[in-house]
């Protein structure tokens, strides 16, 4: 429902010191029309031009710290409120590659009327700032 | 002869707009008073960014802005997270403890209707009548497209009602389950999505048919050999249903409040697909006291091609309810 919008572009960046980036982070929302406890999103899959990067690698900070994906699992006392802007890290030693890529991210949730699990997935050509 | 249906907006419809943040909640309530929906059904999960934590300051302030806009409450929409935990279900006294939760918010924020979700058990919900009828807390479950009225999953909350004797336990209509023609912003996007004009006809004609649905998917499926738009678009007759609008008056003793969906409003003020010229005069005859609530679901269908405008589509809902009911009360006085 909110698939388009959901990674912020212009949020990208490099982490880790400036000469030696060790990953990226972007601002992502949860595609769902209402908030969600953490320990019902399931995946968040990130990929640079097709390519998935590690589920390890990837971090979740709502705004209370950053959390691997297992550690969300657990996580019931944290939720990701709707409309919401929320920080994806990933390690990425040499951080986002140079120039223009494509950045995807796909959100499973486990939503509880549903039998199926929910898929939203976003996918943006996107640069880091020089 | 005072009006017995009031209007009112759930802030679901506004959701593209609070999602992007260009609207506030505030500008919600503010603009569904300006067009006399003064009643307001929230989503706590949606709009209450700390859920489930809200303290008595922040009930004091949803009151203040209500009382600004000189609106009111009419509706909780609960959650039911059962799947909490991977791999294992809540148990049933989990469950009732959060429906318990929710039913406690919700008096706290003096709603008297709480939307219950289509999947929650009815036993479960039996569990939960005491507590709705010590909070004053009517608990309809929400009969969403494709349930109907007289589905079998819908009759048993209404048996364990019955059985119970109780008028805190019933149900909360969904317009959508009076989809009469199919919705032109659904076929416009899948043929921007690469479904061929005459395959989208064929589907629009068997639903305006009533022709079963998976007779419908099987046709465009296997003989027609349709492209997966084509496929997708047939596949969402199975959520598209008709049910008859004469059989509200049956219905229209076990609930208080409509969730009034919609997927676009012409620029006359007309909903080409949810058929309100049918449901409205029921819902006058049967003297149903109560608020028809918008729930405007169409952004998700447009977003791709063109600036959504929630506030307007709900605008011109409200203008064909003040027409519908005016219209139906003056058959009746």
């Amino acid at each position: 429902m909110f698939d388009r919008y959901l990674i912020d572009a212009a949020s990208l960046h490099n982490t880790g010191p400036l000469d030696a980036p060790t990953g990226f982070a972007f601002a992502a929302k949860l595609g769902y029309y209402r908030g969600l406890g953490l320990s019902m999103i399931e995946e968040l899959n990130v990929s640079i031009d097709g390519e998935a990067l590690p589920r390890a690698a990837v971090r979740f900070d709502e705004g209370n710290g950053p959390l691997t994906l297992d550690e969300m699992e657990t996580a019931y006392d944290r939720r990701w409120a709707f409309g919401a802007p929320a920080t994806i890290s990933v390690d990425l030693p040499g951080g986002f590659p140079e120039g223009e890529h494509t950045l995807s991210l796909q959100q499973k949730l486990r939503i509880s009327y549903m039998p199926f699990p929910s898929f939203n997935f976003d996918q943006k050509v996107v640069k880091v700032a020089a | 002869m005072s009006a017995k249906i009031k209007r009112g907006v759930s802030l679901y419809s506004f959701q593209e707009e609070m999602f992007l943040g260009q609207m506030s909640v505030e500008d919600c309530v503010s603009f569904a008073a300006s067009i006399g929906a003064t009643g307001i059904e929230i989503l706590p999960e949606q709009n209450m960014p700390t859920f489930p934590h809200i303290t008595d300051a922040q009930v004091g302030e949803w009151q203040d802005l209500l009382a600004r806009h000189g609106a009111h409450f009419t509706c909780y929409d609960m959650f039911l997270d059962t799947k909490l935990r991977k791999g294992e279900l809540l148990s049933d006294d989990e469950q009732v403890e959060s429906i318990r939760r929710d039913l406690v918010l919700c008096n706290r924020l003096g709603i008297r209707n709480m939307r219950v979700l289509v999947f929650v058990r009815p036993d479960i919900l039996e569990r939960c009548v005491p507590y709705a009828e010590q909070l004053d807390v009517h608990m309809g479950v929400e009969v969403h497209a494709p349930w109907h009225l007289e589905h079998a999953w819908i009759l048993r909350t209404i048996e364990v009602a019955d059985r119970l004797g109780t008028k805190h336990l019933g149900i909360l209509p969904d317009m959508g389950i009076f989809m009469k023609h199919y919705p032109p912003e659904f076929r416009a996007r899948f043929e921007r999505e690469g479904a061929r004009p005459e395959v989208t006809q064929f589907i629009v004609d068997q639903h305006e048919a009533k022709i079963m649905s998976e007779y419908t998917i099987y046709e465009v499926a296997v003989k027609l050999q349709g492209n997966a738009a084509e496929v997708r678009m047939a596949e969402t007759l199975r959520h598209a249903p008709f049910a008859n609008p004469r059989r509200i008056g049956d219905y229209a003793p076990y609930f208080r409040h409509i969730q009034a969906k919609f997927y676009g409003m012409t620029a006359e003020a007309n909903d080409p697909s949810i058929a309100y010229d049918e449901v409205i005069p029921e819902l006058v005859k049967a003297g149903w006291e109560g608020t028809l609530s918008s729930e405007y679901e169409g952004n998700r269908w447009v977003q791709d091609a063109q600036p959504v405008d929630s506030r307007e589509q709900v605008r011109r809902q409200h203008a064909m309810f003040t027409r519908l009911i005016a219209q139906a009360e003056g058959e009746i006085a």
